[in-house]
């Protein structure tokens, strides 16, 4: 709705099959709604539950690309804030009964802080070296979760045992629907709160301390305040992510929040496409269906089979799967304007 | 969508079966046919705990065999055995799909206690049987509770209480430390031990070390428990820590009465890594026949297991406890599967599973059986205590029950 830039002038009235750049816009908007209204009407009470999942993962995925895509601070550790909401919202529940839908937004604030607090030591560590930090972080927090003295809040190794809520107002929907679409709600309000965050002063911002710290400085840029907002902003992200998949699954124990979740969100980021917004909806779809893809065709090694996939998908599309549409949407446009 | 016309036909036939003869009336629920039962499986064939994926191999390889005799009253056994890599949300997206797309008659054999703990909740507000999960883990059998759920092997709970009683009995000066893993596993065996030490727990242990799954060694804990002047050590570790565990003390010459728990007893992938003059001594409790176990050579029973596994597994490890343990557990299934007849529906499938009365198995101990009743969803519950001689497991005094 900004599209004031980013738009080369010489472009900007070409048209395409008769409609016009902003027109098809709206047409895939329009699309790509009904496809997500539609999906839980069409599908089972179990692909329901992969897309709920799916949604989740790709606010988490959104969340880390604030942070690695467009701040260029390296992130292997995104999978404790995921905990972090994830537990925020699964204690609130068991302990104190707070609803669901609240414990959203606690989830998001206390991600927000750890994050923040999180970020503030790690603004002196550089490139791998913050890579090394959070990849500690990372393989800490299933036995953190472990710990004795939080056994009481926590569950300990057994976990929490989640219980699933019922569509309210009598809305005729499962459960498996409603968590959906309330999932999908809060999709929609983190894309729009990232996609302004981003496409504004402070994207900028971010983009030019990844680009050139030094000169970002000396164009007036409060570097150190930018860089742990991003990391707590991230991990908000990530929070509420977090929450949403514990509702889901309807379960957190410290075994789903190992290294390989921080790992699985790094591939999504990357297969979906750096410092992309909408990437990260193509990068959590990876994430959830080509494991299992792998398992269907050898149950021997599925994770040769998902390492030989990554290693297509970066050698195919050197900048995500958005990249690539974006190179045929040029390429198209090439084309059909040529042949006007 | 392919399933529907099946289904509408066998609604169809059910219908007809009633109209025409009650008596050899056929009901089926969703996954079976005349020519098939589909039932559906969670397995770590990938992550930490793959090295039990063995077992969903070896049940595979019964239900292969069964099927090649022809299959259970002229239907196939098709066991659709899905990885969950051991972690708890893909165990609730494979579960989900086995029952909601795979549409199985019911899920059997899944493996783990956080994985099965994060579906225990779905099978039973589904009402779909979750037949035989392979876990010690004592929340199994609750038929009041959770009259969908149902354990097979003997619960850690118990196995810990078998020990602690017999400490109590035998060994009155105990000085006991404990080594355990950080989870429910570990636990249940530490509070099985104290209940069967009774009012002597507090006296006799006198350290509890613990380890995670992640830990590298355990090297530092025996340390520590030589330390604290233990002469029983309590041994609660998964196969590759136990080696560790019984080496170490060895190495470091600490020589207490030690006591291994079930889950590592293999001479095969434990004691042999380990070094088999250094666990000589070494007390557990068993209900399966060791197959490195020389004893059972001219043994029935084996004899058919080593039949079967040199025909299905051909390249499998001979010493392998856990193809044992597949096939007893596949081959109880089998006899759930032939009681129910004609009658494949899942309320029937939990009945004759609660039904089991007095079943030998080729592969348990001689005395071992599996029972269970409406109230009792505990199949296995005895146990027999071995010590190591260097060579063997030797059975010692008589055998314990709960």
């Amino acid at each position: 709705m900004t599209g004031n830039m980013e738009v080369p002038a010489g472009r900007m009235r070409s048209t395409v099959l008769g409609l016009s750049r902003k027109q098809w816009r709206w047409l895939g908007l329009l699309g790509l709604v009904t496809v997500a209204v539609g999906l839980p009407f069409v599908m089972e009470g179990y692909r329901t539950f992969q897309f709920t999942l799916t949604l989740a993962y790709a606010i988490a995925v959104l969340g880390l690309n604030i942070l690695t895509g467009y701040n260029g601070q390296i992130s292997l550790g995104h999978g404790a804030f995921y905990a972090v909401g994830a537990y925020t919202s699964a204690i609130l529940m068991n302990l104190w009964g707070v609803p669901y839908w609240a414990t959203v937004p606690v989830a998001g604030a206390i991600s927000l802080a750890a994050g923040f607090l999180f970020g503030m030591p790690a603004l002196r560590l550089q490139g791998l070296y913050l890579a090394l930090a959070t990849f500690a972080l990372a393989v800490a927090t299933p036995q953190l979760l472990k710990l004795h003295a939080l056994e009481q809040w926590t569950g300990g190794s057994q976990g929490i045992v989640i219980i699933k809520p019922d569509a309210p107002f009598g809305l005729p929907l499962t459960q498996d629907q409603w968590l959906y679409f309330f999932t999908l709600a809060i999709t929609v309000v983190m894309f729009v709160v990232a996609r302004n965050l981003l496409r504004g002063r402070t994207g900028r911002a971010l983009l030019a301390i990844r680009d050139h710290e030094l000169a970002a400085q000396v164009m007036g840029i409060n570097t150190a305040l930018y860089k742990s907002g991003a990391f707590g902003v991230s991990a908000m992200f990530t929070g509420v992510a977090g929450a949403l998949g514990a509702i889901a699954v309807q379960f957190v124990a410290p075994d789903s929040f190992n290294f390989f979740l921080s790992i699985a969100f790094l591939v999504a980021m990357i297969v979906g496409g750096l410092a992309t917004i909408s990437g990260a909806i193509f990068g959590a779809l990876f994430i959830v269906f080509v494991p299992n893809l792998a398992g269907n065709i050898s149950q021997a090694a599925p994770w040769a089979i998902y390492g030989v996939f990554v290693i297509l998908f970066m050698y195919l599309m050197p900048y995500g799967l958005l990249g690539l549409l974006r190179r045929l949407v040029t390429r198209f446009r090439t084309v059909a304007s040529g042949a006007d | 969508m392919t399933f529907r016309p099946f289904a509408i036909l066998a609604f169809a036939l059910t219908g007809l079966g009633l109209l025409t003869n009650p008596a050899v009336a056929k009901k089926y629920g969703p996954g079976v046919s005349d020519h098939e039962i589909k039932i559906g499986q969670t397995m770590p064939y990938s992550g930490p705990a793959s090295a039990y994926g063995v077992i969903g191999k070896a049940e595979a390889a019964y239900f292969k065999m069964i099927n090649d005799e022809g299959g259970v009253n002229g239907r196939t056994i098709n066991l659709i055995s899905l990885d969950d890599g051991y972690s708890p949300p893909k165990t609730v997206e494979q579960t989900r799909k086995l029952v909601e797309q795979d549409r199985v008659l019911f899920v059997y054999g899944g493996l783990g206690t956080p994985t099965n703990t994060a579906v225990h909740r779905y099978f039973n507000a589904k009402h779909v049987p979750q037949l035989f999960v392979a876990t010690g883990a004592s929340k199994w059998g609750q038929p009041k509770k959770f009259p969908w759920t149902m354990g097979w092997q003997p619960n850690y709970h118990t196995e810990g209480r078998i020990y602690g009683e017999y400490i109590r009995q035998h060994i009155p000066d105990a000085k006991i430390g404990i080594l355990y893993q950080n989870d429910d596993y570990g636990k249940d065996y530490v509070n099985g031990l104290k209940e069967g030490l009774g009012d002597m727990a507090k006296r006799m242990i006198v350290a509890e070390v613990t380890y995670e799954v992640t830990d590298p060694t355990v090297d530092s804990q025996i340390i520590s428990l030589k330390g604290s002047g233990a002469n029983v050590f309590f041994n609660v570790t998964t196969p590759k820590f136990a080696a560790q565990a019984i080496r170490k003390a060895y190495d470091i010459d600490w020589h207490p009465t030690q006591f291994l728990n079930n889950v590592s007893a293999s001479i095969g992938s434990v004691l042999k890594p380990a070094g088999l003059d250094k666990a000589k001594g070494v007390i557990t409790a068993n209900y399966l026949k060791d197959p490195t176990d020389k004893r059972w050579k001219d043994d029935k029973g084996y004899q058919k297991w080593e039949a079967w596994r040199e025909k299905y597994m051909p390249k499998s490890d001979p010493s392998d406890i856990n193809i044992v343990y597949g096939y007893s557990s596949a081959q109880t299934l089998i006899h759930v599967l032939k009681a129910a007849g004609d009658d494949l529906t899942r309320a029937n499938i939990m009945k004759q599973a609660a039904g089991l009365h007095d079943l030998h198995l080729d592969m348990l101990l001689p005395g071992v059986t599996v029972d269970t009743g409406p109230d009792d969803y505990y199949p296995i519950e005895k146990e027999q205590l071995y010590q190591f001689d260097g060579e063997n497991w030797v059975p010692l005094g008589k055998m314990e029950t709960d």
